[in-house]
């Protein structure tokens, strides 16, 4: 992480604890994405991936530890005040509001911003990531295909215009191609200057188009490097690449 | 020659399991009709009933609706569902055949209840409702023994004409319906057809008999009439359809429900004119009741939030008002007037409703519904209990509350031509304010909430603020149906805040449909207007001591057949049809459409399959 000395991370964790009830999920989690990235945590079920994004978005709170986005630390903030300041989240498994239109669930996706006027014109820019939502404008979000709400789960969330897009497990129930047209939509995203940070279980995917990833492992990271770095190492290949 | 012989036994046992199922289903419908129609004998609604008179004097309502009830079950042999695929089986006469046995079991599950009560006179100790009189009625007047062979035969007779019904082409059948159905419609609706022509007195003199029921002619004239009617109409419904769907450009569509809507509101403000006394009242109630089912609405309906002790923000309405203005407060000494006392009243609904919503903004569904439930029963208790009666009066409650001051009169239940334009005034705010905030940014925000909490929170929804202002939002507009409640009837007392108000609200809620606001105000003036409220009777006051009884089977009848309500919002009901218009187009595509995707990710030619 040295590359990024010097610049204030857009999102942060410090030494944060969580809990459930006593149940003791993240423990002394340090975390550091920097504008522009794309980084991917990985790790295996109840590691505690989809607690961390709820962390970031106030969603659960730390018991110890401190939040910062932007440098600015959070802890206390509701999640409205840090949607407000540019998180947005696609999460698991999509959760669309199904019996609304696939048009009502993006108009939700602005909710939190003053310039409403500005909607027609974000809708233009989804259609041109996805052509096939305008087809389903006007359809209940709950008889689309996996593959299509996905799409307007992004898009929903690509409403708000987020700085930072957190996306828990993109590729979670969708066919082979899907899941790969998904991450290439995702790195387009994150070109077009959005940052990143997507929880993942296929980390092969996710690595090929992260910039850097952290691993954790029943609530602690255990591993943090560039995405190469990760892809290479001999521990993480035996682990989370499949490999013997 | 045994091959022969043999086959014969062979098809009859292949065949005999369909026959069996058929014998079975004949039997079940028979007991089960007849089972009904026993139901509505032993709780006394066959003998209340048969007070009134449908066509003088040769149909009282009894009869039409006992033997409506195996006409129902025959009806059902006729029924066929449509299966992709299969080909329906045509109507035979078989069909008919086995509706007039069901019926006629009907009949002898019906005579068969007579002759016990008959035999076992002891049974009234136990159910008041049995007795000689009893049998008397259900057999017709005839002897119990010839019971079973009438009962059997009129039912069967009319199971037989249920499912013959089905034949009757199309066309011609629903004026035959239409026309059947406006003679009980008619005689039962006397009472305010009696108010609306008072002043042509020719009318209803040759309409109804002197007990207020059709008479034979006028009952022919009236089904001639609303048969020709409805016959001309239904041929010209294509033409009707056509320019409807014509006019599918939005602008027209909304131009269309704004001409509507400005002929509700004249007609609500004009018809109070025409009606007397007693027709006004009982449109004031409903009224009253529309608009606690309003408030509800915006609880329930926009924002999902299940309230079912909604019947305390009634309460605080009528108890603020009733302390601020009556001379005989036990709490409160200056007498302010109803006008002056509204805004408090506003104050402690507001209130009211944040002590209601924020012990339970983290319950969800069940909890939710379960807690305010208790809350709605602890403000009834609290206000009897030893405690706050010195301030509320307890069970006395509060009395002399004046009317509402206008113009040098006070308006209240003895000028319920001006009470109704109070309650139409505050309806009219209901509905505009629900209809705005459907519209709007914390409409969108309840909408999402009651789809999913979560989500809804993850986008940005402050989820607290968002319940809150639902419950506060419900709370004022019940509690202006409680300002309007006290200053009507000048008397508030605990037994007016009954958990029966908090269900009835609900079932008109259910029943209109949520989040829909006609299908509220028409839910409250079919369910109040004709069955009437718990205090309150309806137009049908024949139905009175089996209103809850009808509200509950109608409550199971919507959840099964029709969830969405009488008059489901209009936005939904277009999106359903969208719905289906896009993927029907979507299949008239076919495959080779696959997702297309700017990336290169596709990179197998063709797709896949
Ligand atoms: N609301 C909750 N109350 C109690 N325990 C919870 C709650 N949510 C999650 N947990 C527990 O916390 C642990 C971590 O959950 P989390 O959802 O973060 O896992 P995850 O890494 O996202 O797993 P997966 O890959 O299966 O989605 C799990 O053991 C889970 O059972
Ligand atoms: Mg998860």
């Amino acid at each position: 992480m040295s590359e990024q000395d010097g610049r204030t991370p857009a999102l942060a964790f410090k030494g944060v604890d969580t809990h459930y009830g006593a149940a003791h999920i993240l423990k002394d989690v340090d975390l550091e994405i920097y504008e522009g990235e794309m980084v991917c945590l990985l790790g295996g079920n109840a590691s505690g991936k989809t607690t961390t994004l709820k962390a970031i978005l106030g969603m659960v709170e730390p018991t110890r530890g401190m939040v910062y986005i932007d440098g600015q630390p959070v802890n206390g903030w509701t999640t409205a005040e840090r949607v407000k300041a540019g998180i947005s989240m696609v999460p698991e498994n999509r959760r669309l509001f199904k019996r609304m239109t696939v048009k009502e669930n993006l108009e939700i996706g602005t909710y939190l911003r003053d310039d409403e006027e500005n909607f027609e014109a974000d809708l233009e820019h989804i259609f041109e990531l996805f052509p096939r939502v305008k087809e389903r404008l006007s359809q209940k979000a709950g008889t689309l295909s996996g593959g299509e709400q996905q799409m307007v789960a992004v898009g929903r969330a690509l409403m708000a215009k987020p700085k930072v897009l957190l996306m828990d497990e993109p590729s979670m129930g969708l066919a082979p191609v899907l899941v790969a047209q998904n991450f290439d939509i995702i790195d387009q995203i994150n070109r077009a200057g959005t940052t990143v940070f997507m929880v993942e279980q296929n980390a092969n995917m996710a690595l090929s188009i992260a910039d850097r990833g952290y691993v954790l492992q029943t609530g602690q990271i255990v591993l943090s490097d560039t995405a190469q770095g990760l892809l290479n190492n001999p521990q993480m290949r035996s682990a989370y690449l499949g490999e013997a | 020659m045994t091959t022969v012989t043999t086959s014969p036994p062979r098809t009859a046992s292949e065949r005999s399991p369909v026959d069996r199922a058929v014998m079975r289903r004949v039997l079940r419908v028979g007991v089960l009709a007849g089972g009904v129609m026993v139901y509505t004998a032993a709780i006394g609604m066959f003998q209340t009933f048969n007070d009134k008179e449908i066509i003088d004097p040769i149909l009282s309502l009894s009869y039409l609706v006992l033997f409506a009830i195996p006409a129902v079950a025959g009806a059902s042999f006729s029924k066929r569902v449509a299966i992709e695929g299969i080909e329906t089986e045509p109507l035979s006469t078989l069909d008919i055949a086995k509706a007039a046995i069901a019926g006629a079991i009907a009949g002898v599950v019906v005579a068969l209840f007579a002759l016990l009560v008959d035999l076992f006179p002891d049974l009234r100790g136990t159910f008041p409702k049995l007795g000689p009189q009893m049998v008397r009625l259900l057999t017709l007047e005839y002897s119990v023994a010839s019971g079973f062979i009438v009962l059997p035969a009129i039912s069967a007779v009319a199971a037989g004409a249920g499912a013959a019904f089905a034949w009757i082409p199309e066309r011609i059948r629903r004026p035959l319906l239409l026309a059947g159905a406006s003679i009980p419609v008619l005689s039962m609706f006397e009472p305010l057809v009696d108010d609306l022509f008072d002043e042509i007195p020719a009318i209803t003199d040759f309409l109804y008999s002197p007990a207020g029921a059709l008479t034979i002619t006028s009952s022919i004239v009236v089904a001639l009439v609303v048969a020709g009617v409805s016959y001309y109409l239904r041929q010209r419904d294509p033409i009707i359809k056509k320019r409807l769907s014509q006019s599918a450009d939005v602008s027209v569509r909304r131009r269309t429900t704004i001409v509507l809507a400005i002929i509700a509101i004249l007609a609500f403000v004009v018809l109070p004119q025409f009606l007397g006394g007693i027709m006004n009242e009982l449109l004031t109630n409903v009224g009253l009741f529309a608009l606690m089912a309003l408030g509800l609405n915006v609880v329930l309906g926009f924002a999902g939030l299940l309230d079912l002790g909604y019947v305390a923000f009634f309460a605080v309405g009528a108890y603020t008002t009733g302390v601020l203005t009556s001379p005989l407060s036990p709490t409160w000494d200056p007498v302010l007037s109803w006008w002056f006392a509204f805004p408090a009243v506003v104050v402690a609904a507001v209130l009211a409703g944040l002590m209601v919503g924020t012990p339970v903004l983290r319950m969800r569904g069940d909890y939710l519904a379960i807690v305010t439930l208790g809350f709605g029963e602890i403000v009834r208790i609290l206000l009897l209990s030893d405690w706050l009666s010195p301030y509320f009066g307890g069970a006395q409650g509060i009395r002399s509350i004046p009317g509402i001051p206008v113009a040098g009169t006070q308006v209240n239940a003895t000028s319920p031509e001006l009470m109704i334009y109070a309650v139409l005034v505050f309806v009219f705010i209901a509905v505009y304010v629900s209809w705005r905030l459907e519209d709007s940014r914390i409409g969108r925000a309840w909408a999402a909430l009651r789809e999913d909490e979560d989500v809804a929170e993850a986008v940005g929804v402050d989820t607290v603020k968002a319940k809150l202002l639902a419950f506060v939002t419900g709370a004022v507009i019940a509690s202006f149906a409680g300002a309007l409640f006290a200053a009507k009837v000048g008397t508030v007392f605990t037994n007016s805040f009954q958990i029966l108000v908090s269900i009835i609200i609900l079932v008109i809620v259910i029943v209109g449909g949520m989040g829909s606001l006609p299908g509220v105000v028409v839910g409250a003036l079919v369910l109040i207007g004709i069955l009437g409220g718990p205090n309150q009777p309806g137009l049908l006051q024949e139905f009175g001591e089996f209103k809850l009884l009808i509200y509950g089977a109608l409550l199971v009848y919507m959840m099964l057949k029709r969830p969405e309500g009488l008059l489901p919002s209009v936005r939904r009901q277009r999106e359903l049809h969208q719905d289906e218009f896009l993927q029907d187009a979507w299949l008239d595509k076919g495959e080779g459409d696959e997702p297309q995707s700017p990336g290169p990710s596709v990179a197998e030619p063709g797709g896949q399959a």
